[in-house]
Order: C-alpha cells, then sequence, then structure tokens
C-alpha cells in the first residue's frame, strides 16, 4: 500500500476503482450528463463511463458549465465517487463543492492506472491494490 | 487562509445550509489561486444565465441553491439569457427554451439578483469606481471595468460571482493585488485602427498570442468622440477575451492606470508584440459567401449612441434580410423614448433586448448565415451555434441588411 499527500479541494472519504485519463478533461461537451459516458470520440476515454469511479486526470479544461454537468451527474447517481488531479482549477473545484464529490489535488498522477483500488481520505490518498490488467 | 469570525461563521453553516456551501466555494477558489484572506466586493455580476449554455443541470443547481434561501446581500445582476422577455414569440422563439429560460431567470430574481440580463452593465449605470472591488463574470464586462474603470476584478464563473453576491466577498487574489495587474506585454501597432471592427480584429489578435496575459498598447488613435471610443474599446476587451483569456488591457495615455503609473504599469522582462496589418484576423473571423440569413449587432450590447447610430444608416430604407440590434432592457427604453426604436422597425429591423446572437438559441431557429460587426460573436458563433461567419463593420453590415445579401 502506497500512501500519497495531497491538497483538498472538498474533503471526504472515499474508495473505488480508478479511471484514469492522461489527457484533461472537459466535462462541458466531452461527458453526457444524461449517461456519464465520455462522448468526445477524440478524447483517451471515448466510451467509458466515469460513474462510481475515482476519476483521475491532470486537469480540466473548457467551458465553466462543466461544473454544472458534474451537479446533473451527481442528482442522477452518475458523478464519479471521488476525484484526483495534478492541479484542480476553477471547473472541477466548483464542481466537486456543489456536487459534493471528495476530491484532492497536487498528485502525481503517472503512479495510477486504470483499474486500481484506491481510497480517498481527507488530505491522504492510499494505493490499496495496484490493478492486474 | 485568514478568516474572519463571520466567514468562518458562514463557513460552518450557522448562517445555513446555502451559505456554507458559497463560503466552501470561496475558500476553495481563494486557496487554489493563492489567496491570503478575503475581500469585501460591492457588487457582483452573474453569467451562466442562458438555458441554451446551462440546460437542464444548471437550471437544476440553481433551482436547488435557492432552495437553500441563500440571497445576495450585494447589489448583484443577470448577464444575458436566451430570449427577449417581450418578443420572444413574435420573433418566433422556441417555446419550451422560454420556459425554462424565464424560469432561470425567476430562479435567480427571487436570490436576489436583478433581471438587468445585459453584458454592458456600465451602459445602465452600474459604473463602479477605480479600486473598487467586484465580482463580475462575463468576460467583456470584467474587460471593461478592470481596464476603463480601473475596478478590480477576476473572471469568475456563474457560480462563484453568485457565491460572491451572497457572502459580498471574494478571495483577495489574481487581479485584486496591484502586482498581478501588471502589463506582461507592450503591442506597438503600427496599422490604422478606425472603427469597432478594427478593434475587434486588433483584439481577436492579441487575444489569440498572449493567451492570459495583459497587454499595454501604445501608437493606438483612440477616436475622440466619447461614444465611438467606448464602442472600440468595449470590441478590443471582448474580442481579446473571446480569442484569448484576456481580463485586463493597458492603453498609453488613455486607461487610468496607464495614466497613474505611467510605464511602471509594465512589467521589467515583458514581451513586444508589433502589429502591422489587421489582414490575419479578417481571414480568421469572415468567411466568404453571400447569403445571409440574420444581421446581428450588439455583441457586446450596445449604448444608446451606438443604437442612435445605427437607426441614423437605415432610416428611411427598406431591409430585405432580418437585422437584431441586442441591446439592455433599460437602453431599449431610452431608445423608444427618442423613437429609434420605431424607425429601426419601420426599416424593418428589431431591437432585442435581454438576449445577443451568441446566447440565444438560433441553431434551432434554423438561422445559420449571420452578418455581424463583433469580432467576440465572430469566434463563438461558429462553436456555439454552427454558424457561418460573415464579418465585417458596422456600414458593411447594414448594407447587407438592406440589399440581402453580403458583398466581398
Amino acid at each position: 500500500m502506497v500512501k500519497i499527500t495531497a491538497r483538498i479541494i472538498y474533503s471526504g472519504k472515499v474508495q473505488g476503482v480508478v479511471l484514469k485519463s492522461e489527457a484533461p478533461l472537459s466535462f462541458f461537451g466531452a461527458v453526457d450528463p444524461t449517461t456519464g459516458l465520455v462522448k468526445d470520440s477524440q478524447h483517451p476515454l471515448f466510451g467509458q463511463c466515469i460513474a462510481g469511479k475515482i476519476l483521475i486526470f491532470p486537469y480540466a479544461k473548457g467551458s465553466t458549465v462543466g461544473s454544472y454537468i458534474l451537479y446533473g451527474l451527481k442528482k442522477r447517481g452518475l458523478a464519479p465517487i471521488g476525484m484526483i488531479l495534478e492541479e484542480c482549477e476553477t471547473i472541477v473545484a466548483v464542481g466537486a463543492i456543489i456536487s459534493e464529490i471528495p476530491t484532492v489535488d497536487r498528485v502525481r498522477t503517472n503512479q495510477f492506472h486504470t483499474g486500481d483500488l484506491v481510497r480517498i481520505d481527507e488530505g491522504e490518498v492510499y494505493l490499496e491494490e495496484k490493478s492486474h490488467c | 487562509m485568514k478568516l474572519t469570525e463571520k466567514e468562518n461563521d458562514l463557513l460552518s453553516g450557522k448562517h445555513g445550509a446555502g451559505l456554507k456551501k458559497a463560503m466552501e466555494i470561496l475558500v476553495a477558489l481563494g486557496k487554489i489561486y493563492g489567496a491570503k484572506e478575503m475581500v469585501p466586493v460591492t457588487s457582483a455580476q452573474i453569467a451562466g444565465i442562458s438555458y441554451k449554455n446551462i440546460g437542464d443541470p444548471g437550471l437544476e443547481f440553481l433551482r436547488d441553491w435557492a432552495e437553500s434561501n441563500a440571497r445576495a446581500h450585494i447589489p448583484a445582476f443577470m448577464n444575458p439569457a436566451g430570449i427577449d422577455r417581450q418578443t420572444w414569440r413574435q420573433l418566433g422563439f422556441p417555446e419550451g427554451f422560454a420556459k425554462k429560460q424565464l424560469e432561470i431567470i425567476e430562479i435567480l430574481k427571487q436570490m436576489g439578483v436583478r433581471a438587468t440580463l445585459t453584458c454592458t452593465p456600465y451602459h445602465i449605470g452600474i459604473v463602479p469606481q477605480q479600486g473598487e472591488h467586484i465580482a463580475w463574470s462575463e468576460s467583456s464586462a470584467v474587460s471593461y471595468a478592470n481596464s476603463l474603470l480601473a475596478a478590480r476584478t477576476n473572471r469568475e464563473g456563474g457560480p462563484s460571482a453568485l457565491a460572491a453576491a451572497f457572502c459580498g466577498r471574494t478571495p483577495r487574489c489574481g487581479l485584486h493585488l496591484h502586482e498581478n495587474r501588471l502589463a506582461t506585454h507592450r503591442i506597438l501597432v503600427k496599422c490604422p485602427a478606425k472603427t469597432s471592427a478594427d478593434y475587434g480584429m486588433l483584439g481577436y489578435l492579441i487575444g489569440k498570442k498572449i493567451g492570459q496575459g495583459i497587454p499595454y498598447f501604445q501608437g493606438l488613435e483612440i477616436p475622440a468622440n466619447e461614444a465611438e471610443r467606448t464602442a472600440c474599446l468595449k470590441a478590443l476587451g471582448a474580442a481579446m477575451a473571446a480569442a484569448g483569456a484576456v481580463a485586463l488591457f493597458h492603453i498609453e495615455k488613455v486607461t487610468p492606470e496607464a495614466n497613474d503609473y505611467g510605464e511602471r504599469i509594465i512589467k521589467q522582462d515583458c514581451k513586444l508584440i508589433e502589429i502591422d496589418s489587421l489582414e490575419e484576423a479578417q481571414r480568421a473571423l469572415h468567411q466568404v459567401g453571400q447569403q445571409v440569413d440574420l444581421v446581428a449587432l450588439g455583441c457586446p450590447h450596445v449604448s444608446l449612441e451606438e443604437l442612435a447610430a445605427i437607426a441614423g444608416l437605415i432610416q428611411n430604407r427598406q431591409l430585405k434580410s432580418p437585422l437584431w440590434i441586442a441591446t439592455s432592457a433599460i437602453v431599449r427604453e431610452q431608445a423608444r423614448a427618442k423613437n429609434l426604436v420605431s424607425m429601426i422597425e419601420n426599416a424593418g429591423g428589431r431591437v432585442l433586448a435581454d438576449t445577443c446572437m451568441v446566447v440565444a438559441p438560433l441553431e434551432e431557429m434554423g438561422i445559420k448565415h449571420i452578418g455581424t460587426n463583433s469580432a467576440k460573436a465572430a469566434v463563438y458563433l461558429p462553436s456555439h451555434q454552427s454558424a457561418i461567419v460573415h464579418f465585417g463593420t458596422t456600414e458593411r453590415c447594414v448594407q447587407a441588411a438592406i440589399s440581402g445579401h453580403w458583398e466581398d
């Protein structure tokens, strides 16, 4: 188990399976708010569902409406359960707070892979189990 | 971050869940951008009003936040919406869209936000003083307030501007601090810029080149007429904010901070950019073609003087293409009193209030080929409305409305 110290954006405790993106993510335009699927065919996560995952990505980009997309997902039970970023900016910070999704940043995301089991505990991230695939 | 007792109370939920959420947003943003404390703000301008932009997720969020009884504690006002509240039926705006839009406006009114529905609050008497801290979100209004009024605001998002309205404060960081207001680029303009369309093209070029930088312009011959000057500098700031993310600019011997500080408002290690021609912008913003479904002026919203100038151009003419001129409801009333609205309507044009071509549901209404004098609109219309844009001066736009087609 590896323990990593992070900066809290929205505090909370949550454990789950990682969905990781090497590329930044624009929630507005790239994620379908009614399904949680990444619908931007140019994005590496195209076709994947972010619902119920610990979403790990470098940073968000695009329209500030992205905050509302996270809120819409949360209301439909389709939001990620936690988010880990390299550098959080306004879109994700506001989205995380209004949607009450535990979120941390200032983490090197290259140590995680899709399928890993990860726990966010306030300002600490625990890599519980590496993915075998 | 150091918080006052009041701020800690807000954060702990002593004043209710809605204000707690607002304070959480402000604290998180302060943390991200390195603020040491909050600063009181005197007004908030809220973007993210159009249903076209925020959709059902935004509507749901605002509805839920309003239910928590969060209310604006400082003057707060709305950016344009997706409809003209008076004339949307006549103009054929879709009913389903209009209903959702009216609900958003009602929710915000309930939260204590004034339905000014304009991107140019400074044309309706909302004019912050030099050094005043505000929390505005419409990017062209942010640029205008920072640059021409020397008020201080970051470029807020809709929720963070609402949070500032509820709590009466914002994190003291970014453009609230003098040291972050110094110019990063010296821009030497060597070609003539005369019309507001020229200023828009210049803004487009600089926005593309410097992104989030702060330009200091030299060599600009600003129009002597105050209304024309305002129109040109409004277009310049709007285009830089749309093509890039410029939230503040200085102009030698023109803007207040350039006047107060002279060259001390420029960073020691600033970069130099020379502009010899605006042609590159013309090529990027304009698409060749004759068809015009709509000629749209008023991005940002026109002042009364601009509206009068346009009315003068179309007086006693009969337009072959629809012409929309967007402004605030207050300016439209002033224009009505001067018979300007009837002059425009007699020629076949319309003065729209509360909305504009960027946030109205044009695509849904089948409007595709749009002529405009706004570089900002020309940046957004292709991506936001899948439109084909013909860009030119106000005169050229009016000519296209009169003849019914665009002439290159």
